[in-house]
C-alpha cells in the first residue's frame, strides 16, 4: 500500500473497453433473439458476467487496485454465487 | 515533513475507497436478494414470466444499455481527466455523463407511461386480475426497475454535486477521492443494470 504510483487509466483504454461491452450487448441482444429455450438464458447471463468482470476490472480500477480489496470483492461475489446456488438446492430438492 | 503529510494523505484515500467498495457490497446484495426473488419465481412460474416478459420493451431496455454503458466510460474518463489535472475535460465528461443518465431517465418515463396506458401499474385492477405469476413479475419488475432508476437519480445528485465541486476546486487533482467514489457509485448503476437488461428483456 506504501508509496505506490497511481496508475490513471488513459482515454484510449477506456474507449477500448467500451467497445468490446457494447459488442456483447449487441452479441446478447442477437443470441437470445433466437429462441433455444434455457440455451438462451445461460448465454445471457454467462454475457452479463463477463461484461459486469470487465466493467469491475476495468472501469472501477479493481485491477490496479490493493491484495486486499480483490480479495474482498472476490470473496463478496463468491459469497453471492454460494446464496444463489444453495437457495436453488433448498428450492429444488426440498 | 512534506513526504509524511503526502504518505497520510495517501492511505486516507485508500481507506475512503475501501469504505464506498463495503457500502457497494451491501447494494450488491440489495439487488441480490431481489434476483434470487425473481430466479425463484421464474422458476416457478416459467410460462407466465414468459408471457409478461413479452410485454416489454427490448428496444428501450437496449438503447438504455447504450446510454449507461457510454455514461460509465464518460465517467471514468472524467477520473482519468481530474487525475491528469485537466479541469475541463472533467467537468465536460461529467455533464455528458448526467446528460445520459437524464436520457436514461426519460426513457424509464415513456416505458411506464406505456405500461400504465395498458392499466399496468403496481396494484391495478389490471394487474390484480392477471395470473398471479404475471403479478409476480411485473411486481418484480416495477420494484427491481424502480430501485435502479432511484439509484440513477442519486447518482445524478452525487456527480452534479461533484460538478460544483470541481469548480470550487475542492475536488482537484490532488484531491479526488470524492470523484473516484461517486464514479464507483455510478459503476454499480451500470452493473446491476448489466444484470436487470437481460433477465427482464432479452430473456422472454
Amino acid at each position: 500500500m506504501k508509496d505506490e504510483k497511481k496508475h490513471i487509466s488513459t482515454y484510449r483504454s477506456l474507449v477500448t473497453v467500451l467497445v468490446i461491452l457494447l459488442a456483447l450487448t449487441t452479441i446478447s441482444v442477437l443470441i437470445t433473439g433466437i429462441h433455444l429455450g434455457p440455451v438462451t438464458v445461460a448465454v445471457a447471463l454467462v454475457i452479463a458476467s463477463i461484461k459486469v468482470a470487465i466493467v469491475i476490472t476495468q472501469f472501477m480500477h479493481l485491477r490496479f487496485e490493493n491484495l486486499f480489496l480483490k480479495l474482498a470483492v472476490s470473496g463478496v461475489f463468491t459469497l453471492f454465487a454460494l446464496v444463489i446456488l444453495i437457495t436453488f438446492i433448498d428450492y429444488f430438492f426440498r | 515533513m512534506t513526504v509524511h503529510q503526502t504518505h497520510t494523505e495517501h492511505i486516507d484515500s485508500e481507506t475512503g475507497k475501501l469504505g464506498m467498495w463495503i457500502f457497494l457490497f451491501t447494494e450488491l446484495f440489495l439487488f441480490g436478494g431481489l434476483f434470487l426473488v425473481y430466479a425463484i419465481f421464474r422458476a416457478k412460474y416459467s410460462p407466465e414470466f414468459h408471457h409478461a416478459a413479452e410485454e416489454l420493451n427490448a428496444f428501450i431496455g437496449t438503447i438504455n444499455t447504450v446510454f449507461l454503458l457510454v455514461s460509465s466510460m464518460t465517467v471514468a474518463g472524467a477520473l482519468t481527466a481530474m487525475q491528469k489535472g485537466d479541469r475541463r475535460m472533467t467537468l465536460l465528461l461529467l455533464s455528458v455523463t448526467i446528460l445520459l443518465a437524464g436520457l436514461f431517465m426519460v426513457n424509464k418515463y415513456f416505458e411506464w407511461s406505456h405500461k400504465f396506458e395498458y392499466g399496468i401499474w403496481p396494484g391495478s385492477p389490471v394487474l390484480k386480475n392477471m395470473p398471479h405469476g404475471e403479478l409476480l413479475f411485473f411486481g418484480l419488475y416495477y420494484m427491481m426497475t424502480g430501485l435502479h432508476a432511484l439509484h440513477v437519480l442519486v447518482g445524478m445528485v452525487l456527480l452534479s454535486i461533484n460538478v460544483v465541486k470541481v469548480r470550487a476546486g475542492s475536488v482537484s487533482s490532488e484531491h479526488y477521492l470524492m470523484l473516484e467514489n461517486s464514479a464507483l457509485y455510478w459503476h454499480l448503476v451500470d452493473l446491476i443494470w448489466i444484470f436487470l437488461f437481460p433477465l427482464l428483456y432479452l430473456i422472454t
